[in-house]
């Protein structure tokens, strides 16, 4: 069957600013997943119990729910339940405030067992070379173990990363317009539904690879 | 200046230390030496508190290192430590490696921790290498580095758990020498090693341990030349071999 390309070229500047709110998700996720995923990862490893179960809790919950579950509960319940307390009798448009809340708590919960296996990796002779300068717990962390926890993990980080800007499709379920809703919209619109599926899918895979390729290259630098 | 009081400790079931009891006074240096498993390395952990115990008392310039009320970090950072692996900060220069707690513990400013790291690094005979990684660095080398850092804290003691142990052999005496020059500087030391060459040299006393226990306590003239028990004759035997 034909192939009929040509709603695309007009549609860039439009289906650009859904890529425009993919990316900004798959950003902010990454960083705030990254700084929650820290925070938990050394809840985890805390000598205190109550302290890493809670952690261990908050990670359980989040790897054990698939994301378009998350998605809907923070759609559905808890963002609306949250504005009615802070805004009541207003409406207003919160559909990307979700999806950043969302992904981002999700993120953490990865982000923490991939940075928890960072710092486990860095073995204890450094810990205690640390503590016999006179450093507290804290600062070994900080300034000795975490650095290189990170070093190590970067690429894992950067891979979960490629993988969450290909999960933020799924803000299809909540009506906010990224990159392949706007693409499946004008699809759908012009009847070419197939053209731009594929071409949204080779947008990604194009992405992706490339992502993928840098941190390869990125994990050959480190291993040398 | 070091006190150890029938420390005792078990893991678990196993007793690592039975009733140890030694004191090292200042400018003092002592070598602990005995066969794998006689808990040397355990016994000098517990000095700063790297290992814990559970009965009897390790005091440190008067002060009890197991004590609630003890700031372990505080009085980590006066006695220095130089462990089997080197175990510097592999993400910091050299340079770095040695100004980091300076900084961050003691408090001196960039400037005077610096200063100090260079002149420890001539001391050294490594002052090429600062803006170097530990990577790009042999065995001996690094370990220099290492002692380096532990000194930059102008500790009172120094602790060493076999320091040499990881080297290959040629490495081995750039590293004595660096210990040989400590000592007669009047450095108090505690060292863990097999090297009964250094203990010759410099070592005040020497401790044998055998199966968590001391089992000789002597000046070294006197435990070379007549050891008092047959495990340490043995012990000696087979060392002195080569």
């Amino acid at each position: 069957m034909p192939f009929d390309w040509s709603s695309i070229p007009r549609a860039l500047p439009f289906l650009w600013q859904g890529m425009v709110t993919t990316l900004q998700i798959t950003v902010i996720a990454v960083l705030v997943g990254i700084l929650l995923g820290t925070l938990l990862a050394v809840m985890r490893l805390s000598a205190n119990r109550f302290i890493s179960l809670v952690a261990a809790a908050y990670v359980t919950l989040f790897r054990s729910v698939p994301l378009v579950m998350v998605l809907f509960w923070f759609h559905l319940i808890l963002i609306p339940l949250v504005a009615a307390l802070l805004f009541p009798g207003k409406q207003l448009e919160l559909r990307f405030l979700t999806a950043l809340t969302a992904f981002s708590l999700f993120e953490a919960s990865y982000y923490a067992e991939i940075i928890r296996a960072g710092i486990l990796s860095v073995t204890k002779g450094q810990f205690n070379a640390g503590l016999a300068l006179g450093m507290s717990r804290g600062q070994v962390m900080r300034l000795v173990i975490i650095p290189q926890a990170f070093r190590r993990m970067t690429p894992l980080l950067l891979t979960q990363a490629i993988i969450l800007f290909q999960d933020t499709t799924l803000v299809y379920v909540i009506s906010l317009d990224d990159f392949f809703r706007r693409a499946y919209n004008i699809g759908n619109r012009d009847g070419t539904l197939n053209e731009l599926i594929l071409f949204a899918g080779a947008v990604y895979l194009v992405i992706c690879t490339c992502a993928s390729g840098c941190v390869r290259q990125m994990q050959k630098k480190l291993a040398s | 200046m070091i006190s150890i009081r029938n420390l005792s400790k078990w893991y678990g079931e196993f007793r690592a230390l039975n009733k140890c009891s030694t004191e090292v006074e200042k400018g003092e240096v002592v070598v602990i030496c005995g066969p794998s498993g006689s808990g040397k390395s355990t016994l000098i952990k517990c000095v700063n508190g790297l290992e814990v115990f559970q009965e009897g008392e390790i005091l440190i310039d008067g002060v009890s290192v197991s004590a609630r009320k003890t700031d372990l970090p505080k009085l980590r950072a006066r006695v220095g430590m130089v462990f089997q692996h080197f175990e510097l900060f592999p993400h910091l220069t050299i340079l770095n490696n040695i100004t980091l707690a300076q900084c961050r513990v003691l408090g001196r400013s960039r400037k005077q921790a610096v200063e100090k790291a260079v002149q420890l690094l001539e001391m050294v005979g490594l002052s090429e290498h600062q803006p170097k990684f530990p990577a790009q660095l042999s065995g001996g080398q690094q370990q220099r580095v290492a002692i380096a850092r532990a000194l930059a804290m102008d500790p009172l003691a120094m602790l060493f758990d076999e320091p040499t142990s990881a080297l290959d052999p040629e490495m081995i005496n750039e590293v004595l020498d660096v210990m040989v020059n400590l000592a007669q500087s009047g450095m108090t030391m505690l060292v863990v090693t097999h090297e009964m060459g250094f203990a010759k040299r410099v070592a005040d006393r020497v401790i044998f341990m055998d199966r968590g226990e001391i089992v000789e306590d002597h000046p070294k003239q006197r435990f070379f030349e007549n050891p008092a028990t047959d495990r340490a004759r043995q012990f000696l035997s087979k060392i002195l071999t080569h």
